[in-house]
């Protein structure tokens, strides 16, 4: 994946139209949904704003990513107790996956990229298992709930592409975390995950960030995502 | 991920695309069914009520939801059919039954929003012509098939992204069918001893590649 400076003229006649739909309510929702305030006289280290358009968007994946690939990075350098070998493999595998999602937006946004997120994982108990699972399978269906609802913000086909390779694998991620903890269980694509007409949870920009501020010190606005151009 | 079906990959029928896409049902099949769907699926309704019922859906994403619900067709088929045996472990057919469910979800809400445009359940030989003779006998031969159609849909889905972009409404409504696709193919690969993955990113297959793919089942 590339940066693209160059867009189809479909591309800018959908985004307005995405972009005037989203003025009407967003910048509420994102301004009384805590952590999410602007960012008045805030130094740069302190807070990130992921910025317009498909940047923004990359960038909003990029900090999920970073999150993810952070807690797995903690949860395989402390392995809680009585982790099994079957663990081991599984969370070593997604913090790889995580590490290289991260990695690959950071490479696609270069100088565009948001600076590193400083986490809080202080309300996690990396030493249980119930805690380190639990909080894998939050991040994990909070992930997919992302790009399936961030799919529709992104104007370039090959970003869609790229955002698609990913979620399918953070989905992959869920239904794993998900049979670990119900073993050979419905749970792996269970009725809170998946509706009556079979359709995965799909959550908006702001709905996102809120369930992952409580994770994430740095505050990372999204004024740009749902207001400019 | 493609090491499954790149085993089934046949020669492509220059005719099948036509033959899919050719074979629409009857208006009267949709017009009932279509209002209670809409009714389920407050979702889209808002948004593709109105392209749906005043003006059709766009060519592109009418032919992308009959290639779409062509695929489902076979998957629910598939357990519909594996679903009315004994053969699957017990302690496995709960998540199967799950997977069906769903399967046959996809199918009612994709016809639904497809309306008089969806296309009914194709001819099928989960044989393949004999290959799979034992497949709703043998659990791994099954399993082998459920693997190779769950991490089709996926790839599939993602093939055809792009060309739902000018539906925010369908293309989020067919994301959120590819994740549970996924999740399924994560749940199939683990009871059969596997990875639930073949890397961090999974890659998408063309139409051409899915429908060739998929041929070995849809009976000439």
């Amino acid at each position: 994946m590339q940066t693209h400076n160059h867009e189809p003229e479909i591309s800018r006649q959908r985004s307005r139209r995405t972009f005037l739909k989203w003025s009407g309510g967003a910048i509420g929702a994102l301004a009384i949904s805590g952590g999410l305030l602007p960012n008045f006289g805030i130094s740069s280290a302190l807070a990130a704003d992921l910025g317009a358009g498909d940047i923004g968007v990359l960038n909003y994946a990029y900090a999920l990513e970073q999150l993810e690939a952070a807690f797995y990075t903690k949860v395989i350098a402390s392995p809680y107790a009585d982790m099994s070998d079957d663990e081991k493999l599984v969370l070593t595998d997604i913090r790889d996956h995580e590490v290289e999602h991260r990695d690959f937006l950071k490479k696609a946004l270069a100088d565009k990229a948001i600076p590193d997120l400083e986490v809080d994982f202080s309300a996690i108990d990396f030493s249980k298992r119930a805690s380190v699972l639990g909080t894998a399978k939050v991040f994990e269906d909070l992930g997919v709930s992302a790009y399936n609802g961030a799919g529709k913000l992104i104007e370039n086909p090959d970003y869609l592409t790229a955002a698609g390779k990913i979620v399918s694998v953070e989905a992959r991620h869920a239904a794993t975390i998900r049979d670990l903890l119900q073993p050979g269980s419905v749970a792996f694509a269970g009725p809170d995950v998946v509706d009556k007409n079979g359709l995965d949870v799909a959550n908006s920009v702001a709905d996102v960030l809120k369930a992952a501020g409580p994770f994430i010190k740095t505050e990372v606005t999204a004024n740009s995502i749902v207001g400019m151009k | 991920m493609m090491n499954n079906t790149h085993t089934l990959l046949g020669q492509l029928d220059p005719d099948l695309v036509s033959t899919l896409v050719g074979n629409r049902r009857g208006i009267f099949a949709s017009a009932a069914k279509s209002l209670g769907i809409w009714a389920s699926a407050p979702l889209v309704l808002a948004a593709v009520s109105t392209e749906v019922f005043a003006k059709h859906l766009p060519k592109q994403i009418e032919d992308t939801l009959v290639f779409a619900l062509t695929l489902e067709h076979i998957e629910d088929a598939f357990y519909r059919s594996a679903l009315e045996k004994e053969f699957i472990p017990k302690k496995h057919r709960d998540v199967f039954t799950t997977i069906g469910l769903h399967e046959a979800q996809h199918v009612e809400f994709l016809s639904g929003v497809l309306a008089k445009a969806a296309v009914k359940r194709p001819e099928l030989d989960f044989t393949a012509g004999g290959k799979y003779a034992d497949v709703f006998s043998n659990f791994d031969t099954f399993l082998t098939l459920s693997q190779t159609f769950e991490d089709l849909g996926v790839a599939a889905y993602k093939g055809q992204a792009g060309n739902l972009m000018e539906s925010d409404d369908i293309l989020t409504a067919a994301l959120q069918i590819h994740s549970v696709e996924a999740r399924h193919a994560a749940a199939v690969r683990r009871i059969g001893g596997k990875k639930a993955w073949d890397g961090a990113f999974d890659e998408p297959m063309t139409k051409e590649d899915v429908l060739a793919a998929a041929k070995p089942f849809l009976k000439a």
